[in-house]
């Protein structure tokens, strides 16, 4: 009987050890190097300085002005396309829920953007969308005799915001199309037939309904949101100046541009925190949701 | 007598008009870009865009010819898929254990797992590249596998997890009183009540691991490049070669979407992490 019940317990840790193990090396190698790294001095273009640093990186790299810059632009960047896909995904979501004449097509023309990636959906904005001369933009507000907008120039944090949100608004309206299938149709008829407004049945059915999907939507934006990188890597490079430089971004250049491999650590250390700030604000936020 | 399924109202006809407005103004973008792919230079920059033109060929031949199409996407296709399986060998028996042998700690690894998603991935770096660097895997299709393997893990599991979570614990136990052993439960009992969710899993690591930019970017060149550096060669500064990109870029994309417009439904089930019962 006691050998049963070890082998009971035995059971499930072997089996979970591959997937628990070859994270946990995944996360702490990376990290304990990061962690040594950020402590040093090392630097890829003069290797004869060397030695401990202390907070020497974490100091410069806090003080760089660019540093500020990246933080805020990394939280408007992400704040600004959840709020706009999870508003649009819905709305969408609603109009397209019933049934009407060529409703799959349209679906299937909604959701295609989630699956281009992220090199081609930069470079298809930045060059044909919002090219000052040619672009479609430019031809659209030339019709309309206004002056044309320099996109990238003059609204570059604004132009990655709409690049992220053609990605990711098809993500969020997928997943509330599937969730709005499974409302309760005689729910809704009863309520129509107590004479409820499209608004009361919008906040006290639809929306709790929603309730769960939308905490997933959330949680998997963030995640992928807090690291952008090849759409500003295709098309600003982080300018002008540092106006679309975000956290991730800045990393970057400090590591394989700088060749700073010390600051560059000391920065992905700030971004780690970051991340996991932003992870325990959401896990308070929407946990509830997320709990069974 | 039923003359239509719909009821043409004016509210009706409305909201199909939208609909279908908004489908429109959504995929635009996509649509300027195939039609882009087919004209030649000089018509891919005309103002106003040109709609009716003798469509050309010539851009597709040119990107296999400069920039070998094939090896790219060869390598795109290699380490998605093997990615993917590598990832579904590990991460199903670990979901099948969080969701039918739960512990106290279950829920803690769990969110541990996922927070190691919310490390950013420009945060490991530098250390992934100087040990790829160390051991000569610089370029390799092998350290692509093991970046896009170890970045779908967390999801992966949390999506088998919700899904084996639907499934009955009473099915598994009664196989297991009948004398089954644990392969015989996992192929004639788990297997087929879990497919749905294993294929939508699946589905999402791949389309996942096709379109990562980050890690193919800075690991991979010319060797072991995948479709998304090769679109990203083509960034030209000035930007006047349109034809030649909206090419490279649709080769790039077309099958993985393809593949989504047909596994969008099994695609969805598993994304929606058990949110919708």
């Amino acid at each position: 009987m006691s050998s049963n019940a070890t082998e009971s317990r035995f059971l499930p840790r072997l089996l979970m050890s591959p997937a628990v193990v070859t994270l946990l090396i995944w996360m702490l190698v990376p990290l304990g190097m990061t962690i040594y790294f950020s402590l040093i001095r090392y630097n890829l273009m003069s290797p004869e300085i060397s030695g401990f640093a202390g907070w020497e990186n974490y100091d410069f790299f806090i003080t760089n002005p660019a540093f500020m810059d990246s933080v805020f632009n990394t939280l408007i960047l992400l704040g600004s396309v959840v709020i706009i896909t999870v508003g649009f995904g819905l709305a969408i979501a609603l109009l397209i829920n019933s049934p009407f004449p060529g409703q799959s097509f349209v679906r299937i023309l909604l959701i295609s953007p989630f699956f281009v990636m992220p090199t081609v959906n930069a470079l298809l904005w930045k060059h044909m969308m919002m090219n000052p001369i040619y672009g479609v933009f430019a031809q659209i507000s030339g019709f309309f005799g206004l002056e044309p907008i320099d996109w990238l120039t003059e609204i570059p944090l604004g132009s990655i915001i709409i690049m992220l949100s053609w990605q990711w608004m098809p993500f969020a309206c997928l997943i509330f199309i599937t969730a709005l299938q499974s409302m309760d149709r005689e729910q809704l008829e009863a309520s129509r037939m107590d004479g409820a407004t499209y608004f009361q049945q919008l906040r006290f059915l639809y929306l709790p309904h929603m309730a769960r999907s939308i905490a997933v939507v959330i949680m998997i934006e963030v995640i992928f949101l807090l690291s952008v990188f090849a759409e500003i890597f295709t098309t600003t490079s982080g300018g002008p100046g540092t106006e679309s430089t975000n956290l991730a971004f800045l990393i970057f250049q400090e590591a394989l541009m700088n060749f700073d491999v010390g600051a560059a650590s000391a920065g992905a250390i700030f971004a780690i925190i970051l991340a996991n700030v932003v992870a325990i604000i959401l896990i308070r936020m929407i946990g509830k949701n997320l709990d069974n | 007598m039923k003359i239509s399924k719909y009821d043409w109202n004016a509210l009706f006809v409305t909201r199909t008009v939208a609909s279908w407005l908004v489908a429109f103004i959504v995929f635009f973008p996509l649509l300027f870009l195939m039609v882009t792919a087919f004209k030649t230079e000089l018509q891919a920059i005309a103002v106003p865009s040109l709609w009716v033109f003798e469509p050309t060929l010539e851009n597709f031949t040119e990107v296999q010819e400069r920039s070998d199409y094939m090896r790219f996407a060869m390598n795109s296709l290699i380490t998605s898929v093997v990615s993917t399986i590598l990832g579904l060998i590990i991460a199903v028996p670990s979901a099948y254990s969080f969701a039918f042998s739960p512990t106290i700690q279950t829920k803690n690894i769990m969110v541990w797992m996922l927070s190691t998603k919310f490390m950013p991935a420009v945060g490991a770096l530098l250390p992934v590249y100087l040990l790829f660097q160390w051991v000569g895997l610089l370029d390799s299709q092998i350290a692509l596998i093991i970046v896009f393997t170890m970045s779908n893990l967390p999801i992966m599991v949390w999506m088998l997890y919700s899904n084996f979570k639907d499934i009955p614990h009473e099915i598994l136990e009664a196989s297991r009183m009948d004398g089954a052993s644990l392969w015989e439960e996992f192929r004639h009992v788990l297997l087929p009540l879990a497919m749905g969710g294993m294929a939508s899993t699946g589905l999402l690591c791949l389309v996942l691991s096709w379109n990562e930019a980050f890690w193919a970017l800075n690991l991979t060149s010319a060797n072991a490049g995948t479709l998304a550096v090769l679109v990203a060669s083509y960034s030209s500064p000035e930007g006047l070669f349109w034809a030649k990109l909206s090419a490279a870029s649709l080769m790039a994309i077309g099958p993985i979407i393809v593949f989504g417009w047909f596994s969008q439904k099994q695609l969805v089930q598993g994304l929606t992490f058990g949110a919708v019962k």
